[in-house]
Formats: structure tokens, sequence, C-alpha cells
């Protein structure tokens, strides 16, 4: 027994010490990155962009004063006003809650949507880089055959055949990104297993899966977080679209897209609607593919 | 060709046509600036060839670069004076210097492949510099550029000037480089590495034509190399650099016959000699490496690694001193030394043993290799291909490979590139299909892939790989990599993975430390070495080594060949060893294979194989290395041509395009056959044993 006890306090005090180096790896990394980011203007003007937005989402329901749902008869098509700072819609409704709001929805659906589309592209992706041949070309000729309609086609016909919902944005999302992202996993997955690196894990026996995802996807990380961030920007872009051809979600969720097709119709009398969510859809898209850009042309500096 | 001719130590009249003075070299990068090359100061005179040696990273390069202000965006010469025939060229304008690029100094890069325009023909390349810098007209450009090729020994050069340079082999491309830059008779000729990416017998026609074009031009020449053989070969003077300094500067025989500086010496110590047999020779690695520009040690830079530091040594930073006429060394010892001659020999022991000959002492074959062959399909390129209509045509990578290895001993595979030794090796551990034949391993058949052999096969024979770049997962620590093979063999018990990964890191002379490091924070040399305890972790009867050396500084190849010794005499481990570099092999293998398009032309013990008679090509593979001693002359057996396309290769003996002793039709029509010599030494070669002797004496 006490033997047993030692050594399994031993095993703790080891992986603790496993533990403070992970962290410390983890805690390097994060510094690395903020110095690549800190030497991009670009990067940095994309993040502060993109993390007002954030903070806008997280604390809309202290920066707002209204409900973004509630409707007051007395008040509609306002222009700003101290109380209502960025007027009122045809319904009454604060702009700047709903704004707000919908930072909410465009920063969540944004990011699972390509989550999601992210996953679908390495299942593709990854099998048909690594094995290439006959793997390779099924795969690629059926993406060839989603990628051969424009995406806001495909999107358009997914979501009216299944309604429009959040999930179902997700999935036409998914469907839509997926070819792009699993042509570019392929591309990296067919330069990296030329890398000695996967022969020696071939050599010890490692099943193909493993080898797929132990030795290549990790080393696909860097041009794969460009790309997120990039795909989040046009999938914010995308979401205002679907919102705006009535395909985003069902009212009366608050959405940027949503916002300007419910009031672009009476723009002449209130523009304050439309032009508040157009700004707020182009600076967050902006902001996103600056701090993507910034990113990648400031790693590939000194290459 | 000949010897390179004495130059006149009588001042020459005309002042020397590059002057560099003092030079400093500052990069800067995110964080900080690093000086780079700090106070080099060198002369080259008329028809002079300069040498430019030391390991990577030792500012060879910038030093070069920055006289033609080829620095990039980050770089910028911030000290020193540079005077092209006592013209100062720093911070002279872009268009001032582009002129003088194009008419009065040359460069000839590493790669030929990107040093040439791939859409342009090779006649507008050459042309376009004579039309732009002396303005020709378009006919007579093309004509100058016609002699000029003719004059570096170009065949077919009518042909050559209307080709793409994809559709030239590597020694061309480096050819029509040489001669674009030769065009307009420039005054200085840099060159950087110009034969480093070029095989052996390749490289030894490219030096013969830069030593002679130099004699007959007299062009004055900076020549960049790490490779001490070659400087040895075409330079007249050599500066050593270390760290982006100048350690010592000498004439040529002085460099090699009187090193004064103790890196140079060191340099030397640890090349192996393709002329001394097994067992003879003992290589000194320097230890460490070559420190960052960034975080230079106090006083002398090469004191943390020099065998020879006395305290003093790193209490102040040394001067270049001349020591006698135009010998400069940087070293506080050096006058201790010049006064009391050669402190060192090639012979001497030290810590390292030589290496055991092991010819007689095994009789167990641990792998049996019998007519493997190793093709690959070629794409089909018309339709009727596509449906079977055609006849499949393959790339002969391996053809009728048969030989056996016996336990604890080992193989060296011989060759230059294209000739099938890396596609065997890689069919011997099973990551390349075998087409026919068969491959018995430890009285296993192993003539299929890696997924269908057994855990044991794979288990026992493992791989060292080459590109120490790409051996390692970036992602993954060091340790971590060894583990997973622990693991999946469960080589020791899953609690003992960590100590056992650390025993291994010990015995390929890292420590524990490096259990958490990343690939990218270990140097070439290091990341070769966790390649290797990756590869004995399994304990493996055998590994099968594919240049694991050829993409390393000579100190730290010296380094590797001596612990891949070690690990073999310690557990018995058979081995194979790819390589192009003789040196190495006859440092290392028991017995060697010579191999040329697919097959093997020649194989037996070591000693056999470097010794007469022996196959011609052999001989020329030989004849190529260039030594590292100004006083051996070059040998005359040269080989002409290319080798030819694997997917047709030649009837009879493939040799036979470019066998300089060919006997006639028979070599054209008939494959000849496997002679046994005695020994176990068997050539495959037309020509009796006395006929071989006699024709290399009289070629």
């Amino acid at each position: 027994m006490t033997t047993n006890r030692t050594s399994s306090n031993k095993l703790q005090a080891g992986n603790k010490s496993m533990l403070g180096l992970a962290l410390q790896d983890f805690w390097d990394g994060i510094k690395e990155l903020a110095a690549l980011i800190w030497s991009s203007p670009t990067a940095m003007i994309g993040l502060v962009v993109v993390l007002g937005w954030v903070f806008v989402a997280i604390f809309a329901p202290f920066i707002t004063r209204y409900s973004p749902l509630e409707q007051d008869y007395k008040q509609i098509n306002k222009s700003p006003t101290p109380d209502h700072i960025l007027g009122t819609d045809t319904m009454g409704r604060d702009v700047w809650a709903r704004v707000a709001y919908g930072a909410r929805t465009i920063l969540s659906l944004g990011p699972i949507s390509v989550l999601a589309a992210f996953l679908v592209g390495l299942v593709l992706g990854l099998p048909a880089g690594y094995y290439g041949g006959w793997v390779d070309e099924v795969v690629m000729r059926l993406l060839d055959s989603l990628m051969a309609f424009p995406t806001i086609l495909l999107y358009m016909i997914i979501i009216s055949a299944l309604g429009p919902s959040y999930f179902n944005v997700v999935i036409a999302i998914a469907i839509g990104g997926a070819p792009g992202i699993a042509r570019l996993v392929r591309a990296l997955a067919m330069d990296i297993r030329t890398r000695e690196y996967v022969a020696a894990a071939r050599l010890r026996g490692d099943p193909d899966f493993l080898i797929m995802l132990r030795e290549i996807l990790p080393n696909c990380r860097g041009p794969l977080i460009v790309d997120f961030l990039l795909r989040i920007g046009y999938a914010a872009f995308y979401i205002g679209t679907l919102g705006f051809l009535g395909l985003g979600l069902p009212p009366p969720t608050p959405d940027w897209g949503g916002m300007v097709q419910e009031g672009h119709s009476r723009m002449s009398a209130n523009i304050w609607p439309v032009l508040s969510a157009t700004v707020a859809i182009v600076t967050l898209v902006i902001g996103l593919n600056m701090f993507a850009d910034g990113l990648r042309e400031e790693s590939m500096r000194y290459q | 060709m000949d010897q390179i001719p004495p130059i006149e130590i009588t001042p020459a009249p005309e002042p020397p046509v590059l002057v560099v003075k003092n030079l400093a070299v500052t990069y800067k990068t995110r964080n900080r600036s690093i000086e780079a090359v700090r106070d080099v100061s060198f002369e080259i005179n008329r028809g002079e060839n300069l040498g430019l040696v030391g390991e990577s990273g030792c500012g060879k390069s910038t030093a070069a670069f920055s006289i033609v202000n080829f620095l990039g965006p980050n770089g910028r010469v911030t000290h020193g004076d540079i005077l092209f025939k006592g013209e100062q060229l720093r911070n002279r304008p872009e268009s001032e210097l582009r002129k003088l690029r194009g008419s009065q100094i040359s460069m000839v890069y590493q790669e030929p492949m990107s040093a040439l325009n791939p859409s342009m023909r090779i006649q507008d390349q050459m042309a376009e510099s004579l039309i732009v810098h002396r303005g020709f007209s378009k006919d007579q450009a093309y004509t100058d550029s016609l002699e000029m090729l003719k004059k570096v020994y170009m065949p077919d050069a009518e042909g050559v000037l209307r080709r793409f340079a994809h559709q030239l082999s590597g020694g061309q491309q480096q050819r029509v480089l040489i001669a674009m830059a030769m065009l307009n008779n420039p005054s200085l000729l840099i060159m950087d590495e110009p034969t480093t990416a070029l095989d052996v017998t390749v490289e030894a026609a490219v030096l013969d034509l830069i030593a002679e074009l130099q004699q007959r031009y007299q062009t004055a020449a900076l020549y960049i190399s790490h490779n001490l053989g070659v400087v040895a070969r075409v330079s007249h003077k050599v500066a050593v650099m270390y760290a982006g300094e100048i350690v010592e500067l000498a004439r040529t025989t002085n460099i090699f016959h009187n090193p004064l500086h103790p890196y140079t010496m060191g340099l030397m110590r640890c090349l192996p000699d393709v002329d001394a047999p097994k067992g003879t020779r003992v290589l000194h690695p320097i230890t460490g490496r070559v420190p960052s520009p960034a975080n230079l040690p106090p006083g002398c830079i090469f004191a943390p690694r020099c065998e020879l530091a006395i305290p003093a040594c790193t209490q102040q930073h040394p001067n270049l001193v001349e020591l006698s006429t135009g010998h400069q060394v940087r070293c506080i010892r050096a006058a201790e030394w010049a006064s009391t001659g050669r402190i060192w020999s090639l012979s001497e022991d030290g810590n390292v043993e030589p290496c055991p000959d092991r010819a007689q002492e095994s009789v167990e074959t641990v792998l049996k290799v019998n007519e493997a062959k190793v093709y690959y399909p070629v794409p089909f390129k018309t339709v009727a291909g596509l449906f079977g209509m055609e006849k499949r045509k393959y790339v002969h990578a391996s053809d009728d490979v048969s030989f056996s290895v016996k336990r604890g001993r080992t193989l060296g595979i011989v060759g230059e590139s294209g000739c099938g030794k890396s596609t065997i090796a890689k069919a011997i551990v099973g990551l390349e299909p075998i087409y026919d034949g068969k491959i018995e391993f430890l009285n296993v058949d192993v003539s299929k892939q890696l997924n269908k052999r057994g855990i044991e096969s794979i288990k026992d024979l493992q791989m060292v790989f080459q590109d120490p770049n790409g051996v390692l997962n970036p992602s993954y620590s060091v340790g971590d990599q060894i583990a997973f093979s622990l693991r999946r063999f469960q080589t020791v018990p899953p609690t003992q993975v960590k100590s056992e990964v650390e025993r291994l890191l010990r015995a390929v002379k890292l420590d524990e430390s490096y259990y958490n490091r990343l690939p990218r924070q270990l140097s070439g040399g290091e990341k070769q070495r966790v390649g290797i305890a990756r590869a004995i972790a399994t304990n493996p009867a055998m590994v099968v080594c594919d240049e694991p050396v050829s993409a390393l500084d000579v100190s730290v190849q010296a380094a590797v060949l001596n612990l891949l010794l070690e690990i073999q005499n310690s557990r018995n481990t058979t081995l194979i060893l790819i390589s192009h570099d003789l040196s190495s092999v006859r440092f290392f293998a028991d017995d060697v294979a010579v191999m040329y398009l697919g097959r093997i032309v020649e194989i037996g013990p070591c000693e056999s194989i470097f010794c007469k008679p022996n196959h011609p090509y052999t001989t020329a593979l030989l004849a190529a290395v260039p030594r590292p001693d100004p006083d051996v002359e070059p040998s005359r057996v040269r080989l002409s041509g290319r080798v030819p396309s694997a997917v047709n290769p030649p009837d009879g003996c493939r040799f036979h395009t470019r066998c300089p002793v060919k006997i006639g039709q028979i070599c054209e029509q008939q494959e000849p056959p496997y002679r046994a010599l005695g020994g176990g030494h068997i050539i495959c070669c037309h020509l009796t044993e006395e006929q071989l002797i006699n024709s290399i004496s009289g070629s």
C-alpha cells in the first residue's frame, strides 16, 4: 500500500510539472501571437474592430436601454434622440438595441457555422490529400459539383428546402463552405504527406487515421487559422445576405441582414435602421479580413 | 584540366579588382538588428580566386552579396568600404549598381534551376544581357551567345540555345549560367556554392571549367563554398569565416598544410578521407554550434567550441594579425603554433576509436534482396492509354537488384542522384511497393508494403532520414516523438517510457533537457540525432540510413557519423548507408554497392571497391571526389553526358552511353555478366580484369 501511494504521489508530481510545462508552452504561444499582432498595424486595427463588436455582443444588456423586441407604437421611425441613440424602426424598436443584440446573433452563428464547415471540409480534404489516387478523384469531383453552384444560389436552395432557422443557416454555410476548405486541406495534406516524419510514423505502423490526425492536421494549423478568420467574415456577409433575402433567422430575431430587409422600403423616410445595420456588417467583415490578412502577412514576413 | 597556375607574388602594377575593408552588414528583424558580418576585409587581384569557406550561418553569402547590394529589404551595409577597381560601391544608387552587375560583376548561384527563367529560351536569356548592357543587335547577340556556349564546352550548343531551362540537366544549366556570367567578360565573378546542387561527377567537370575560364580570361573570382575539397581545387587564396568574421586568410597551400586557427584545423580534422581505408581514420567533430550573431560570446567568438582555448581567450576579442606574408589569423595563440609547427595530425588518435573492421566476424545473413524491381507507372498521356489500349510504361527505378547483408556489418550504397539508391532503401523498409522480386529479412518474407508486414518486422527494420528539417514533426516535443515509437511497440512498460526516452537521448549525446524542446529550437545536427534516437528506440536489428549527413555541416557530419558507428558497435546493429559522398562511405562501410541507373554495377568489400580493378563508373566516381589537398593532381577521368531516362534504359550495358572505356558493339547489345573477382567482389562489365586495369591507367 505504502509503496503504491508513494508511486502515485510521484506520478502526480510528475503530472503537475508536465501540466506546468504545458501551461508555460501555452503562455509562450500566446505571447508570441501577441507580438505578431502587435507588429502588424493591419492586424491590430482589425483586432480592435472585431473585439469592439465582441464587447458589444457580450455586454449588450448593459449598454442598451431597451430590449430588441420591445415595440413602442408611439415612437415609430424616429431619428436619433438621446433616448434612442440610433432612432427606432418601423415597429418602434430601438435600432441600437437591435444592432447590439444582432451582434450576438452574427458572432455566435458565424463561428459555429464556419466550424461546422471546417468539420466537413477536414473529413473530405484530409483523406483526399493523404491517399491521393481514386479517393482524391471521387472527393474532388463531388466538391466540384458543389462548387459549380454560385454560393448564394446554393444557400438559397438549401434554406428554401429546409426552411429558415438558426440550425439550417449553420447547415447551409457548412455545405457551402466545405468545398473551399476541403481543397485547402487537401493541398496542405498533399505537401505534408511527403515529409519524412510521416514516413517515420508509417515505419512505426501507425494506422492512417492516426497519421492524418496526429502528423498532418496539426501542421496545417497556420493557414487554417487564417482561413477560419477570413471565413467568419464571409459568413457574416452571407448571413446578412440571407437575412436580406428573408432566408435568415426568422423574425423577430435581431439580425443585421433582416434589419436592412425590413427597413429598405422606407429608406427615404428613415435611413437609420438600414444604415446602422449596413455599417455594422461592413465594419465587422472588414475588421475580420484585416485581422486575418495582417496575421498572414506578418507571419510570412521573415521566412 | 591543369593545376591552378601560381600567381606572381610580386606586387602587381594594377590595383586589386576588389578591395573590401572593415565591412559590417546588419539585418533588421522583428525584434532587433543583427550584425551578421563584422570587420571583414579582403582583396582579390586580377585572375585570382578567393575561396570563402565556413559552416552555414557564418555570413559567407552575406559578405559576398553585400558587394553588389543584394542583401534584401532588411539588410544594410553599416560600415566599411567596398572598392571595385578603386571605386567606392557602397551607397551607390541602385541604377548604377545594376549597370555594373550586368557588365562588370557577374554572379553564379547555387540553384541553377531557379536562376534561369523557365519561360524564356536560353538564347533569349543569354542575349538579353548583351543587348541591354552593350547595345548589340539581336543577331550579333545570338552569335556571341553561341560562341560562349562552345567555350564552356556545351555539347550541342546550337540545340541548347533553342531549349528552355527545364529541358537541360543540372550540369548543363550551370554551364549555361557560367557562360552567361562570362558573356560580358566581367572583371569580377561571384560564385555562391555553384556546384553544391550538382552530382559529384558533374561537379568535377564544372570545377575544371571554372579553373580553365578564370585562367584564360584572368577574371577575379570570389568563390563561396562549404566544401574544403572544392576550394582546394579552384582557389588561390582562402578566407575562413566563422560567425560573421574572417578568422584566417592565407594562400590555399598554407591553409591546408599549415592552418593556424583552431577552427580551420577543426574543419579539416572532421573530414573523412576518400583515400584512407576504413579503420585508419578518426573523425574529430567540432563540438557545439555556430553562435547566433545576436548572441555572441565574449572574447574570441570561437573560444566556447575551441579545444585549445586558454582562459585568456575569453577575456579579449583577438584581432586579425598577419603572421607571415599574406597569412592572417585571428587567434591569440597563433604565433605559438606558427613557431612550433603543426600541432595536430590527421592520424592522431583522440578520444574516438577508429572504426573496427568487422569483415570476417559475422556469418548470419540479416537481409537478402533477390532481384528486386521497383517500377513506377508512367501516367498515360493519351485517351487510348486511359482505356487500357496502350502498353503501360514504367520508370525502372531499381532493376534486378540483389545483395545480402550480414549481421553487424554496414553496406554502403553509392551512385549519382537518380540511380535508384534511395528507392531500393525505401523498398526494403516498406515505404515503396516492390514490382517484382523478393526481400527476406531475418528469414521472413517482407516483399510487401508496410501495412501488410508483421509488427515484428516493422520494429526490427527502421530508417534514418535525410532532411533534418523534415525528419521531426514540428508540432510535438522531441520527447513525445520518441515516446510515440516506444508506446506503439511497447518496448518498455508505459510507466517507464519517460525514463527510456531520456536514456535514448543520452545515447545520442543529448541530455534530458531536450525532452520538452520543440524541433524548431534544435539545430540540424541535433534534429538528426533525435531522428537516430527515434530509429533505435525499438532496438531494431537493422537501420537503413538514407543520406543521414548530406544536409549537415562538415563538423556536424563527423559527429553524426561517429555516433552511428558507436551505436553500431554497442548494439551490433546492421546498417545500410546510402550516400553520394564516397568519403563517408569509405570511412564507414564494410561492403559497398555501386548503383547506376537502377542496377548494381559493382559490389564487394569496401577495400576492393576503392582499389583497382573496379568498374569504369566507380573509377569515374572516385576520380571526381574533390580532395581537400591543393597538391593532389586532379584526375583526368571525367564522365560526359547525363544519366539516361529510366523509362527507356539503354540496351546492353546501361552505362555504355557514358562509358569512357567502351569496347564496342557488345556493350550496346549484350547485358554484361556479373563477374566474380574473388573475395566477394563482383563487377558487372564486359571488360576482363586485366582490361579494366589497363584501360583505366591508359586513359
